[in-house]
């Protein structure tokens, strides 16, 4: 069974490039929405997305996205199929992807924060971490709001260099 | 086929083409791909009842949030609000689209929240109360944010592993929006004397609400101890709060503000019962 592999192979790469509707400079890969693409038994490939956000109005584009690139390659039989468990976290943001964040002036998340034994914690705002201009990389920023242009985006500014920058925070 | 360009991938997924652009995408289905399938050991009856109130909870909130637009003191605060109301809009829609498929009514999530009137909402009535005063919207969040974190923090263990992954990817959009309006409760509540005042209202107006809450689930412990932190740190004081119930929006009973809530949102849908969005 060669030839299927190869083909699974083949279509996850392809799927693995489609760019994400809300940050182009991603792939769905970079992203960490694309959990798996296998091919079945029937020649069907299928594709698994998870959700950014419940609320993420990009997840029709992206299905969108991946089928039509599928079948673009040829792949006939496409099903793009929706994964909740587990919820999409920014840690499956690959080195890739942060790298390419940084170089949109888009800084990218610190490691998310760790499920407690018991209730989840309020941390109320003087204990966060900075986060590094990705301009000029200096620590002296502040946020400006906890949401930007989408849900994934807070919005910061740098003092040093006074420029805004874009966050994508940690979940 | 012309994937660069989200519109055509869009209306080539859709059976009319781009006939019906306007009434949508052609993935209406949230659950799309995920397992049917109700574990033997889960009443069918509570997971949908669950399902439902956790919607309906959802979608007034997501309303209500949406009305701040062009309404809210800053650009970034209405920019956050809609963000927000947009994770528990999509919260909804998983929760209608679940309960749709335990109820043995095969509906979707637009029969739900387009053609049900006020009274067969299942939702509480601290979610329809008007938006009022930006302090008491802040306090309004930071009680609902609160008390659903602590119902998704339960339900994530659900024996139906739907509600269970919807739960648990809610745990982390609520502890987000919990900390949002915590922020806000303690800016103004440690800020001028007029915005101390007016959100020591706010929380006062919200307090008197937790009966119905605690009733319809129990997270008091959780929810108090939120509200002891935030209100020392903004040097607000925490009412006592009302042993009964004000209200039983669970059953059906709600205030005069749903029903023009639902008129609003419903209005469109109605107009063209035979739309797919
Ligand atoms: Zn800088």
């Amino acid at each position: 069974m060669v030839t299927t592999l190869t083909d699974a192979r083949r279509a996850r790469r392809i799927a693995e490039q489609v760019p994400d509707p809300e940050l182009p400079m991603l792939t769905l890969a970079d992203l960490g929405v694309l959990r798996d693409v296998t091919l079945a038994a029937d020649g069907t490939v299928v594709a698994e997305l998870t959700p950014t956000y419940s609320g993420c109005p990009a997840m029709a584009e992206m299905r969108a996205g991946v089928a039509a690139r599928l079948a673009q390659a040829g792949y006939e039989h496409v099903e793009v199929r929706t994964v909740l468990d587990p919820p999409w976290s920014t840690d499956w943001i690959t080195a890739e992807g942060r790298r390419k964040l940084a170089e949109h002036g888009i800084a990218p998340p610190g490691p998310a924060p760790r499920p407690s034994a018991g209730p989840v914690p309020l941390v109320l705002s003087t204990t966060r971490r900075a986060v590094p201009c990705p301009r000029c990389g200096a620590t002296d920023t502040e946020e400006t709001s906890r949401f930007g242009a989408t849900s994934c985006k807070a919005l910061w500014r740098c003092r040093a260099c006074r420029e805004p920058f874009e966050y994508v925070k940690e979940i | 086929m012309s994937d660069d360009h989200v519109y055509m991938s869009l209306a080539e997924g859709h059976d009319d083409g781009d006939a019906r652009w306007a009434f949508g995408t052609g993935f209406e289905d949230p659950l799309h791909g995920i397992s049917t399938a109700v574990p033997d050991a889960v009443d069918r009856g509570e997971l949908a009842a669950t399902c439902l109130e956790l919607a309906d909870d959802a979608l007034v909130t997501a309303q209500r949030l949406a009305e701040w637009t062009t309404r809210a003191p800053e650009l970034e605060e209405e920019v956050a609000l809609a963000n927000i109301g947009l994770d528990f809009l999509g919260q909804a829609r998983l929760l209608y689209a679940r309960c749709g498929q335990v109820d043995g009514s095969q509906r979707g999530e637009d029969a739900y929240a387009y053609f049900r009137d006020a009274d067969d909402f299942r939702s509480v009535r601290l979610a329809e109360l008007p938006n009022g005063d930006f302090a008491f919207s802040m306090a309004r969040l930071l009680v609902f944010a609160a008390w659903r974190l602590a119902h998704f923090e339960q339900l994530a263990t659900h024996a139906d592993p739907v509600l269970a992954a919807i739960a648990a990817k809610g745990v982390k959009e609520m502890t987000y929006h919990r900390q949002y309006a915590a922020e806000w409760v303690v800016r103004l509540g440690d800020g001028t004397d007029k915005s101390h005042r007016r959100m020591q209202a706010g929380l006062d107006q919200v307090t008197a609400h937790l009966g119905e809450l605690f009733a319809a689930h129990d997270a008091r412990t959780a929810v108090l101890a939120v509200l002891r932190q935030v209100t020392e740190a903004a040097g607000l004081t925490l009412p006592d709060v009302p042993p009964t119930p004000v209200g039983h929006g669970r059953e059906g009973d709600h205030t005069a503000h749903l029903a023009p809530l639902l008129a609003e949102l419903q209005s469109v849908a109605r107009a063209h019962p035979e739309a797919t969005w």
